[in-house]
């Protein structure tokens, strides 16, 4: 769609001569596009006005700044989800709308559905719990300042476009933008060596990963001839391509390029290092916001567009999904930093969505909705006490860091082993029911095998959190010490504390009612709707 | 009479008919948020506290017991509540026969062991953890859902996993670890063998998924070869927890190193999870599988019951004899469920609640003998008959049960087994009479080294029991006299379900008929002497199953 545009351009400008030219622009929602543009225009906002303060920024100004962004982000969805879910009236205000249901906007780059809104939201919480942790985390290692808060945003901006991407050259907009937000991200901690290197890995293992998207993408263009969703769909419930190379090549080269951004096995190398390197609010992004937009594009690409050619792309995502699962939970246990173990079962975690994806079915959207949305909580909680845990350098991640935290710090410790047990899917935690759904979708789409892998790295993966549970809770036992609290009491700040707490509330409620989330991710479908083509030049002109 | 008081009693409450199940599953939880709750500076008070929430629980499950009706066989106080409602997953409670006297047991076992045994050290988190295993089992019990009861089954697991982690002792980290992983390695199987068959069934609206028990039960969608897989997967889960041999290695490392209270609650109730659930989620969820695999559990069972013995008359450690004694037990209950007839089913669901009593007394005197002389080891131990004989006599009591001794609770529940086993394949109980011989064997020699013998300088200051602890022992001793010499109440409240288990395996499986043996004359007049033991219409099996043969 974005070459149409530009051919238009060309042609209006090659017919006319004298006169001034009306160029057709694509017709924007401007509404629609309003997180996105919240997002947006709050990082350059605090990049701005940052530079007005010369470092003289009242304590946690940012923080608050961010944070009040993206919740106003996150509330801007409302009326769209209302729109798109065909609702009369939201709460007391009657809505009379003209138009329900999902719709495409900016000449079809974008698609406004349910999941896209969805996970809009999500990435959205994702900022506010990064932005809460980072807070004292940045004061502590002297990095305050609004950069992190604005790359953050920026990166989020990056996600959203992802998640509503209705093109392939739009997908890679939002992933780079993305991306490069992480790089820096990854590599701010000036004072670690570690984070300058993950920073430099990323980026390095980053760029190869894009270039294979792109390429990718490229292959899809040349076998479709076209980037955009609906069209390929269109062409591939039309066309039955008789000689496929090209197109196998793209959805492979496109499945690469996605896979890397949500770690899974094996293009998954660079993830322990960069998360265990970069500054720990930062990796608790990467592990929410980062997965989350990347799970959108793999929603995106492959479930919607390329849904009835799942027979060709199942079987690699069935193979992906048993490898993250079960090298995720097992390489996790051998490790002794808790970063890296969480990096690890991140990397399990990344398998059990690849398994809803698989099951290319509506069941299958439910749960990888439902799973990234808790997965966010629990990972960014966890993220949240190993960011206190790692005391004044962020270098304290190790097992015996954590010894006798129940002793010295008992509310965080419980906070920890609850989020730990919900990430293992013990019930009545929201984590059991995320892994229930996934598990129901591949026995829906009879992948038993695949449910079955799942459940016993589910176990493997319950045995590491349990490791870190006994650090903290018992210490001791088999050789024969009693408990001997070691760690001095931490200081739990305020913001990072109340990051946590909603983690940890979130992860229970939608534990025992399931139902609140459940509901609306069962509504997160996303939809291939065809953007309507102006009739003539004259609905929306630009320049005019 | 007793009905009209429980119904003044429950008239504060205001609604018309008391929901005595989900009060039997909250009271215990909300005790558990409340205990987590008191000041740590009061240690006194979470004991009250976990005390109140016992006995209340408790007598909530006498009043189910006296509410039951007798002759029905179908589920009684059912209460339904959607909870997820695109998976129809429901909050459904219900009793028969079969979960009535487990839940009865959960409630008399759960505050016996709070008196029982205080912890050592952090005594809030003990009592918290402690109800929470009580609501979790009570739960477990109750569920008519699949769902729910796969989150109970596994919800058990957190709190013994600490209790055993925390308040335990030697290697207790090891020991909890290992039987965290490895009950859930056996969940993990459950729980894709739950959803597929939500899946597969399609009871719910439409041919949608859903978790009802009832309604699965109605559905007949399942091929052949689905439903054989599917009873594999609960069957794995259900022959870790029971423990059937080769699953059993967790248990004795549980055991050892858990606390009193722990082990109590591991051996009287948790244990008879797994024999529950073959029941409740493999006889009459998967009748086919459940004929075609008999063969197979019947053998594991035997092997369990003569292996258990062999190796705990080899333990040098008093818990961890109990506990391969369990092992053996254990293999009993298995055994008579896959007799599959009414007598060996009935006698199954006697001996989990004998095993409850049996093994849960004997822990607590275990307890008892631990803070006296801080050791299990039968080599430290010599001579305490003389020096506390009320313990001695209350122990050899106790014992003679556990072995199955007549006239003792122990023996109806064996006896009903084999007598069910021998009907169905008679090889299978004549090795398996051999393991009542080796737990006298094991139980006896014990005896003979801890108690008898001139005590040396160590054993000499130990205490006999004290007043408060001989109280705790009186409902369990009356308990193992009562159902000794009269089980008949308790057999006539699980009769009727049992035969409805029965019946719908005859109708479900084509060519399957209850194994019932009446060719022999010898054979005949066993049955005729069970039914004098217990009362003129007993069991009443006898007559049925004849109708049924002929």
């Amino acid at each position: 769609m974005i070459a149409s545009v530009f051919a238009q351009v060309n042609v209006t400008s090659a017919t006319t001569e004298n006169e001034i030219v009306h160029v057709a622009g694509p017709s924007i929602d401007w509404l629609a596009l309003l997180p996105l543009l919240i997002l947006l225009v709050g990082a350059l906002l605090t990049l701005t006005f940052s530079s007005f303060l010369k470092g003289r920024a009242p304590k946690g100004l940012f923080t608050w700044t961010t944070v009040a962004v993206a919740v106003g982000a996150a509330i801007s969805v409302v009326p769209m989800w209302a729109r798109v879910q065909g609702w009369n009236s939201l709460m007391w205000w009657n809505l009379d709308q003209a138009q329900t249901g999902p719709f495409s906007t900016a000449g079809g780059a974008v698609g406004i559905d349910g999941f896209s809104l969805f996970i809009t939201v999500v990435l959205c919480i994702g900022v506010v719990l990064a932005a809460l942790l980072a807070d004292d985390f940045l004061r502590r290692e002297s990095m305050s300042g609004p950069e992190f808060y604005v790359l953050l945003l920026l990166s989020a901006v990056g996600g959203v476009i992802m998640a509503m991407s209705n093109d392939l050259i739009v997908l890679f907009i939002g992933l780079e933008t993305l991306s490069i937000a992480v790089y820096v991200l990854a590599g701010m901690n000036l004072r670690r060596v570690q984070s300058q290197e993950s920073g430099l890995k990323y980026f390095i293992l980053g760029a190869f990963s894009s270039a294979f998207l792109l390429y990718g993408i490229a292959m899809l263009y040349g076998a479709t001839g076209s980037t955009n969703f609906v069209d390929i769909r269109e062409f591939m419930a039309t066309v039955v391509p008789i000689h496929n190379g090209l197109l196998l090549l793209g959805l492979v080269l496109v499945l690469v390029g996605l896979a890397f951004k949500i770690s899974a096995v094996p293009f998954h190398a660079w993830s322990p290092d960069v998360y265990d390197g970069a500054p720990t609010p930062a990796t608790a992004w990467m592990a929410a916001g980062v997965k989350a937009a990347a799970v959108a594009g793999l929603v995106r690409v492959f479930m919607l567009t390329f849904s009835n050619y799942a027979s060709t792309w199942k079987p690699i995502m069935y193979v992906l999904a048993i490898l993250s699962m079960v090298l995720g939970a097992a390489l996790a246990i051998v490790q002794s930093n808790v970063k890296r173990m969480l990096a690890y079962s991140s990397i399990s975690h990344a398998g059990f969505i690849l398994m809803a994806i698989q099951a290319n079915s509506g069941n299958g959207i439910t749960a990888a909705a439902f799973y990234v949305a808790v997965y966010t909580f629990m990972v960014a909680g966890s993220f949240g006490v190993a960011t206190i845990v790692g005391r004044k350098g962020d270098g304290n991640h190790e097992l015996s860091d954590y010894q006798g935290l129940v002793r010295s710090n008992p509310w965080l410790a419980g906070s920890f082993i609850l989020l730990l047990l919900a990430q293992a899917g013990v019930p009545f935690t929201a984590g059991f029911f995320a892994k229930f759904l996934a598990i129901t979708a591949a026995a829906d789409a009879h992948a038993v095998p695949l449910a079955l892998v799942a459940m016993v790295s589910a176990v493997i993966s319950a045995f590491l959190y349990l490791r870190i549970i006994v650090a903290m809770f018992m210490s001791g036992g088999d050789d024969g010490l009693e408990d001997v609290p070691r760690a001095n009491r931490l200081r739990v700040p305020m913001a990072a504390g109340l990051a946590i707490g909603i983690c940890v509330v979130v992860s229970v409620v939608y534990g025992l009612f399931p139902d609140l989330l459940l509901h609306n991710a069962r509504a997160a479908t996303p939809a291939a709707v065809q953007f309507e083509r102006p009739a003539s030049a004259g609905s929306t002109t630009a320049g005019g | 009479m007793s009905a009209s008081i429980l119904s003044t009693v429950f008239a504060s409450e205001g609604a018309a008919t008391f929901p005595i199940l989900p009060a039997l599953i909250f009271v215990p939880l909300i005790g558990a948020v409340l205990i987590a709750l008191m000041p740590k500076s009061r240690p006194e008070l979470s004991r009250q506290m976990a005390i109140i929430t016992g006995l209340l629980t408790g007598v909530l499950s006498i009043a189910l017991l006296v509410e039951f009706k007798t002759g029905d066989a179908g589920f009684q106080f059912v209460v339904q509540q959607t909870w997820v409602q695109s998976l129809d997953i429901k909050f459904f409670l219900g009793v028969d026969g079969i979960s009535l006297f487990l839940v009865v047991l959960t409630g008399i076992l759960f505050p016996i062991a709070l008196f029982a045994a205080k912890p050592e050290h952090s005594p809030k988190g003990y009592y918290a953890w402690l109800t929470l295993l009580m609501a979790g089992c009570m739960g477990a019990f109750l569920s008519l859902d699949l769902f729910l009861f796969f989150l109970m089954f596994e919800v058990t697991l957190v709190p013994l996993y600490m209790l055993i982690g925390k308040w335990g002792h030697g290697r207790r980290v090891y020991a909890a670890t290992k039987f965290f992983l490895y009950t859930m390695l056996g969940s993990a199987f459950m729980l894709v063998s739950i959803v597929t068959l939500a899946v597969v069934a399609g009871a719910g609206d439409k041919g949608g998924v859903s978790f009802d028990f009832t309604k699965i039960i109605a559905t007949h969608n399942l091929a052949t070869s689905t439903g054989r897989w599917l009873f594999l997967g609960m069957a794995i889960a259900f022959a870790v927890k029971v423990p059937s041999f080769p699953f059993h290695t967790w248990l004795p490392d549980a055991h050892t190193e858990a606390p009193t209270a722990g082990s109590i609650d591991l051996a009287g109730i948790l244990l008879k999870l797994g024999t529950y659930g073959f029941l409740r989620y493999g006889l009459e969820l998967f009748p086919e599988a459940t004929v075609w695999f008999a063969p197979v559990m019947l053998t594991l069972a035997t092997i369990g019951v003569v292996y258990g013995g062999i190796v705990a008359a080899m333990q040098r450690n008093l818990k961890r004899l109990i506990a391969y004694s369990s092992v053996a037990h254990m293999g009993f209950a298995l055994m008579g469920l896959f007799a599959l007839n009414v007598e060996g089913i009935e006698g199954s669901v006697l001996q989990m609640i004998n095993h409850g009593i049996s093994t849960g007394a004997l822990f607590i005197l275990l307890g008892f003998l631990y803070t006296r002389r801080h050791t299990y080891e039968i080599s430290q131990l010599k001579g305490i008959g003389k020096v506390a004989p009320v313990f001695a006599g209350i122990f050899t009591l106790v014992m003679l049960s556990s072995i199955g001794v007549p006239g003792l609770n122990g023996f109806v529940g064996e006896f009903l087994i084999l007598l069910g086993t021998f009907m169905a394949h008679r090889w299978w109980a004549v090795v398996a009479a051999t393991g009542v011989i080796i737990a006298a064997l094991y139980l006896l020699w014990a005896y003979q080294r801890v108690f008898q013998g001139e005590p040396d300088e160590a054993n000499k200051s130990f205490s006999d029991l004290k007043i408060s602890e001989k109280l705790v022992m009186v409902p369990l001793i009356a308990l193992i006299i009562f159902l000794g010499i009269y089980p008949k109440p308790v057999l006539d409240r699980i009769a009727p379900s049992v035969k409805r288990v029965v019946t719908r395996l005859e109708v479900e499986v084509q060519g399957f008929h209850e194994p019932i043996t009446r060719n022999g004359a010898d054979l005949l007049h066993i049955t005729e002497s069970s039914h004098t033991m217990n009362g003129e219409h007993g069991l009443g099996v006898a007559t049925n199953g004849q109708g049924a043969n002929q």
